[in-house]
């Protein structure tokens, strides 16, 4: 029972959805603030994330008359628990919480996957023709980013000779030992890889092709008004916080001990979030059939030389 | 309506905005941009521009409404959640100006809107074109009326 409660605790508070949550809408607003500084504007203040979701959370949620309502409505809220869910299982590794159980890498591979489906059915659902669009381009889109993800992430798994693992605090242990992944040619090619394919997984330009704002208006999301849209909101926030967490666990190590540990960890992770906001702002958005040939031509063969070379021990 | 202060605390902080532009001169949509740009800059008060009316606050209209665009302008106010405010920018979508008594326009915005929802509320920033400045001043004006 107390186990139970303790697992519980661990998802919806600490450190799962509501810490997640906050981090991430704190990195959004290092990404705005950082984005408004690259254009030489002043920007919004700190607490703009938190006023927008707020205010979204009070409005109206219209369901066109077109629209699947039962599966336009629960799409943002399944991909809010599946962030929520992949954000827990990252974050306990982070933070050494318990032993995580093998496999857990690629738990969160799939979890990771899901609030990308739930915009695929949420886009479907709006009975938009230009929602379909935006569906059908994040479709295209996780088919060409996830390869070289797993991949990415598979050659740090293949870099120690004995005892391979799938878990994320098991890597975390190894890297302990032997030093970070990216010490290493092959840690280095992979995290370069896993980078810009969560450039498009957060759905940051020149990958924002599912959302064009000015070319399709928000793409899947264009129905989507309220709560509902305020959910795929924090969904981004959870994955915001998340997937530069992934990003340093698995190539960077884990969180060391102590204040200074921490410290370290948070200065890792305003790099990666930095490192997608310049990137964002300094590249045009490119056309779906563009992304696809990047991912499957030089992201897809960057991740493989990372694999082959872990697998020769460079 | 009675909205929760903690609601209207992040509205105000947070309006974002839709741009409709009618059958105008584009004069006003010149000036609209400028409110973006680093002189300017209105995202310092939370003010974004959207691509979808689901997700505006606010709607934000330039040009005299011509009788082809009544209906659209009409359909993207209906399609904006509640609660939800009209910006009129400019001299043609406050009170018509030059095209007033013209054949091929319906009407003022705040009228055209007004058939649809009476009870639709307007902001009025006048000028041809406004400057930013008149704009930004409107902006802040009705954030503090809300």
């Amino acid at each position: 029972m107390a186990e139970a409660i303790e697992l519980i605790f661990y998802y919806l508070v600490f450190p799962g959805l509501a810490f997640c949550t906050i981090l991430g809408l704190v990195l959004s607003f290092i990404d705005r603030k950082v984005s408004a500084m690259v254009q030489w504007r002043v920007g919004p203040g700190p607490g703009q994330p938190f006023f927008d979701v707020v205010k979204l959370l009070g409005k109206e949620t219209v369901v066109p008359e077109e629209s699947w309502a039962r599966g336009f409505l629960a799409a943002p809220y399944v991909a809010f628990g599946a962030a929520g869910l992949a954000a827990t299982i990252v974050w306990l590794a982070v933070l050494r919480i318990g032993g995580s159980p093998p496999g857990d890498l690629i738990v969160v591979l799939y979890l990771l996957s899901i609030p990308a489906i739930a915009v695929i059915v949420g886009g479907a659902a709006s009975g938009n023709p230009l929602g379909a669009v935006g569906a059908s381009r994040e479709m295209k889109l996780v088919m060409a980013y996830e390869l070289p993800f797993v991949a990415a992430l598979l050659a740090v798994v293949f870099q120690t000779e004995d005892g391979a693992t799938l878990s994320l605090s098991g890597l975390v242990a190894l890297q302990d030992q032997a030093g970070s992944a990216m010490g290493r040619v092959s840690g280095v090619l992979g995290f370069i890889a896993a980078l810009l394919c969560c450039q498009a997984k957060l759905g940051l330009v020149p990958f924002d092709i599912a959302e064009a704002e000015c070319e399709i208006g928000e793409g899947a999301l264009i129905e989507y008004s309220g709560p509902a849209l305020g959910f795929f909101k924090l969904t981004q926030a959870v994955q915001l916080a998340t997937l530069p967490a992934l990003l340093v666990v698995v190539f960077w190590g884990g969180m060391g001990p102590g204040p200074a540990g921490v410290a370290v960890f948070a200065l890792k992770m305003l790099l990666i979030v930095t490192i997608f906001v310049l990137v964002k702002n300094t590249n045009p958005r490119a056309r779906i059939d563009q992304a696809l040939r990047f991912f499957w031509g030089p992201v897809t063969a960057l991740a493989f030389a990372a694999l082959a070379l872990a697998v020769l021990g460079v | 309506m009675a909205l929760s202060p903690v609601f209207l605390k992040a509205l105000k902080r947070s309006p974002w905005v839709f741009h409709v532009g009618t059958s105008g001169c584009n004069n006003c949509d010149i000036e609209i941009a400028d409110c973006l740009t680093p002189r300017f800059d209105v995202e310092r008060f939370g003010v974004k521009l959207v691509g979808s009316p689901r997700h505006a606050d606010a709607m934000l209209v330039t040009g005299p409404i011509s009788h082809d665009l009544k209906g659209l302008v009409q359909q993207v106010w209906l399609d904006m959640p509640a609660p939800r405010v009209g910006v009129l920018v400019g001299t043609c979508a406050c009170t018509m100006g030059v095209y007033k008594d013209a054949y091929s326009v319906a009407g003022p915005a705040d009228k055209v809107i007004r058939e649809i929802d009476p009870a639709a509320r307007f902001v009025y920033i006048p000028g041809c074109p406004p400057k930013p400045e008149t704009i930004v001043m409107g902006i802040v004006k009705i954030l503090e009326a809300l």
